[in-house]
């Protein structure tokens, strides 16, 4: 069989698009729940409320410090054998679900830092402002600092996105049929084309990842805050 | 306490160039200086090839100390290296071990690149089940059932083409981790070949817990993995045959795998080998 | 009264008042009692599975365990990890240098290997090298995996790093470089001399929070069979049967590690910004990714530390 034979019949075999498609939708539901997670996390460490405040370190330290294989093994062995937790009868659905939910938990620690350094760029005279006429902690933070901090984070939070997207190769640690799995057995069945289809796979993530970047720049410029 | 970080970083650095250094040393040995005998073995694999501290146990490490004691290379001249399953065939190829004991079963794409002597043991696929479990007797009694495998093995994909088609399957990093998940009953069954079964339900933790079935349906030979063109196969299939002769075959197999009470499929096992090298099985 | 005055070095909220006090210190007794309760619920249920049996756990306390696991699985991560935060700096600031290079061509090679990089995912290209290189008798087999991992992590690594000192010259006043150009440095000398060493020290708590993300990323070696912490601590559990408690141990060893090391960060961007000129940006957290130069804005409210 020619080169390009041997390449096709192995393209043909293996279901690459659905693999990355699968990366795809995981990105997309954990920057979900990182964001939201990660926006309380930034609330609690910048509230009056001095637990709060230290729940909300205390969780970013633990998270951003331990390995993503190791949590998400322990995700696995740990909550799904022993508490028996399941979130689907179905286990393609549950180990996704459970590979999501570990995705979240970890890169909210990162989100919650990339909105305090947000924060961090709105200038105190805004909240000085929002104190002098009234407002609370709440509403001083919901309707002036966040909108506020939010702009100036995209960065940050681009960055972040980009991290999860390559991060979702670790899922394949949970029983996920995603890409980085899909390609080691490529190239351990098909060894001789081993170039081949680390190339096809990196230009996958490089057409993921991209485009991400570029839009994080475009978003950044738009929407940077005037002063 | 700057001294001690700077000398600490001068340690690492002659780490790297240690490194660079080794590296350039060993591309040019393509075979054992005649001293030693260097034999992958798995190191991850209770009762077959395992890291025991600063020991190596398990089956195919009994097996390969044997043979390489009657091919003159005594326990001080056997230097262990550790072959995962990805790079056994490139291992042999670049010359980088002698033989290789890594439950590596003979099959015809294999025999391509590599020789084998042997076989020494024939395995089959099996399930493992909790010791008290009488439902499942076989593959085909799995509809409906949690099946466990690791990543990348094809095992559990052929129980739910070929036996049980509404099997669920998951896939671990181990077959440790598979016996976790199935100690706390969220798989019924784990699968692979039954002597590596055999091999987890024999560990301190798991002995009395777990049985394996005993119904293969699949046939693994297990081979000695050798340099394709090689001359050893007649020498390692006598000493092979002189383990079996000798009774020290069945004692190896009892000490690191019969705590779970298996029984080894008595038609296949033990081998009784000629001299030429192993064939590619029969379809 | 006596209440005390403390000063808040927050302009979001006020000094609370004696009702909000009061309401905290409640609400602080019923989230005690909710952990109280959960942890109570994990180890009703680990008991119920037999995980807390004592030979599970006395075992972590075995002289076997951590001198033939975790001691050398801790010394080939902490290998690994050191020199691939020496070759990454190496390979970041020559190709910081070449997108900085006056020759566009030089600059583009530049974007395209750094780009390129950092958008494959570490995983990919450790497994990648790990089975390309095993082709061939160039490495040894023992020492394969390893090369695999240093290799990865330093592609990605350095990458991140040669835009972390891009990024940081950018972010130097403008006089700098001219000043050198003034007396007649080559743009080569201006470059190495003047920009690239004020920009290291700028972006050196970046760089440390980087050498965070080398740590956390060997664990990934485990799956290519290098023999770090994580590894050797599965490998002892799957005898032994203590699996969980052996990752849970892993994950306190690198927490440990990687958070006296994100301290060490913390401190040296304070030191440095207490006896440089350079504005030391600030280690942000956000790992394994670069920002740009956010608009630089006066005045900044201080989050109160917990």
């Amino acid at each position: 069989m020619s080169f390009s034979e041997q390449l096709s019949t192995l393209f043909a075999k293996y279901n690459v698009i659905d693999a990355f498609w699968t990366n795809v939708q995981l990105t997309f539901w954990a920057a979900i729940g990182a964001f939201v997670l990660g926006s309380i996390l930034a609330l609690m460490r910048i509230s009056p409320v001095p637990s709060l405040r230290a729940a909300g370190t205390a969780y970013v330290h633990l998270v951003r410090n331990t390995p993503l294989t190791i949590l998400m093994t322990l995700a696995i062995l740990g909550v799904w054998t022993q508490f028996q937790l399941s979130l689907s009868s179905n286990f393609e659905t549950n180990f996704f679900l459970y590979a999501i939910i570990v995705l979240a938990i970890y890169h909210a620690a990162f989100v919650c830092e990339a909105i305090r350094s947000g924060v961090n760029t709105v200038p105190t005279g805004q909240a000085e402002a929002a104190r002098a006429i009234g407002l609370g902690f709440m509403p001083t933070a919901r309707y002036v600092i966040f909108p506020q901090a939010l702009r100036g984070s995209i960065t940050p939070l681009g960055n972040t996105l980009i991290a999860l997207a390559k991060n979702t190769t670790v899922a394949t640690v949970a029983s996920v049929a995603e890409a980085s799995g899909m390609m080691k057995s490529m190239i351990e069945f098909n060894s001789d084309l081993v170039f081949m289809i680390f190339f096809v796979f990196a230009m996958g993530f490089v057409v993921i990842v991209v485009p991400i970047g570029l839009l994080t720049t475009w978003a950044s410029r738009k929407l940077a805050v005037k002063r | 306490m700057f001294n001690n970080i700077t000398s600490k970083i001068a340690k690492a650095t002659s780490v790297a160039a240690v490194a660079t250094l080794a590296l350039t040393g060993c591309g040019s040995s393509t075979s054992a200086d005649g001293d030693t005998i260097r034999i992958g073995i798995k190191y991850d694999q209770p009762g077959l090839g395992y890291q025991d501290g600063r020991d190596y146990t398990g089956f195919d490490t009994d097996v390969a100390r044997y043979v390489a004691n009657e091919l003159g290379y005594d326990e001080d001249h056997i230097e262990w290296v550790e072959s995962p399953s990805a790079n056994r065939e490139n291992m042999l190829k670049n010359g980088q071990v002698d033989m290789i004991f890594a439950t590596y079963s003979i099959s015809e794409s294999r025999l391509k690149t590599v020789d084998f002597a042997g076989p020494y043991f024939t395995a089959g696929q099996d399930l493992l089940v909790q010791k008290d479990n009488t439902d499942i007797t076989g593959p085909d009694t799995l509809d409906g059932k949690n099946l466990c495998s690791v990543t990348g093995s094809t095992s559990a994909k052929k129980v739910q083409d070929k036996y049980a088609s509404s099997v669920q399957l998951v896939q671990q990093n181990s077959y440790s981790d598979c016996v976790v998940a199935l100690n706390a009953g969220m798989v019924d069954a784990v699968t692979t070949d039954d002597i590596i079964l055999a091999g987890l339900a024999s560990t301190k933790a798991n002995k009395g817990e777990l049985k394996v079935v005993g119904n293969t349906f699949t046939e693994e030979r297990y081979g000695v993995g050798l340099p394709k063109g090689t001359d050893k196969c007649e020498a390692i299939n006598k000493a092979i045959n002189k383990m079996v002769e000798t009774g020290a075959w069945e004692e190896a197999l009892t000490k690191n795998v019969g705590e779970s009470g298996f029984k080894y499929n008595r038609e296949l096992n033990p081998p009784k080998l000629d001299s030429a090298c192993a064939t590619a099985p029969a379809k | 009264m006596n209440r005390k005055v403390t000063t808040s070095s927050s302009v979001l909220f006020d000094v609370p008042g004696p009702k909000a006090v009061a309401r905290t210190r409640l609400f602080n007794i019923l989230s005690v009692f909710a952990i109280l309760a959960l942890l109570g619920y994990i180890g009703y249920v680990m008991h119920r599975q037999g995980q807390l049996e004592a030979d599970k756990w006395t075992s972590l306390f075995s002289g076997n365990l951590w001198a033939n696991y975790i001691l050398p699985g801790l010394w080939n991560t902490l290998k690994a990890a050191l020199i691939s935060v020496v070759t990454s700096v190496a390979f970041g600031v020559f190709f910081g240098m070449a997108r900085l290079s006056p020759l566009a061509p030089v600059r583009w090679f530049g974007t395209i290997v750094v780009e390129f990089f950092r958008a494959v995912p570490v995983l990919i290209m450790m497994i990648f090298f790990w089975l390309f290189l095993g082709k061939f008798s160039v490495f040894s087999p023992q020492q394969l995996p390893f090369i695999a991992v240093v290799l990865g992590l330093t592609l990605y690594n350095g990458s991140v790093i040669a835009e972390l000192l891009r990024s940081g010259v950018h972010q130097l006043p403008k006089g700098q470089g001219e000043a050198g150009l003034a007396i007649g440095l080559t743009p080569w000398k201006v470059l190495t001399s003047i920009l690239m060493p004020q920009a290291m020290t700028a972006m050196m708590p970046s760089l440390l929070s980087q050498f965070v993300v080398i740590l956390k990323d060997t664990a990934l070696g485990y799956i290519i069979s290098y023999p770090e912490v994580l590894a050797s601590a599965r490998r002892f559990g799957s005898g032994e049967g203590n699996i969980l408690q052996m990752l849970l141990l892993a994950a306190l060893l690198f927490i440990v590690i990687n958070f006296a090391l994100t301290l060490l960060a913390e401190r040296l961007s304070k030191f440095m910004s207490s006896r440089s000129n350079v504005e030391i940006k600030h280690a942000d957290g956000v790992p394994g990714e670069v920002d740009d130069p956010r608009p630089k804005t006066e005045m900044m409210f201080k989050i109160p530390k917990a």
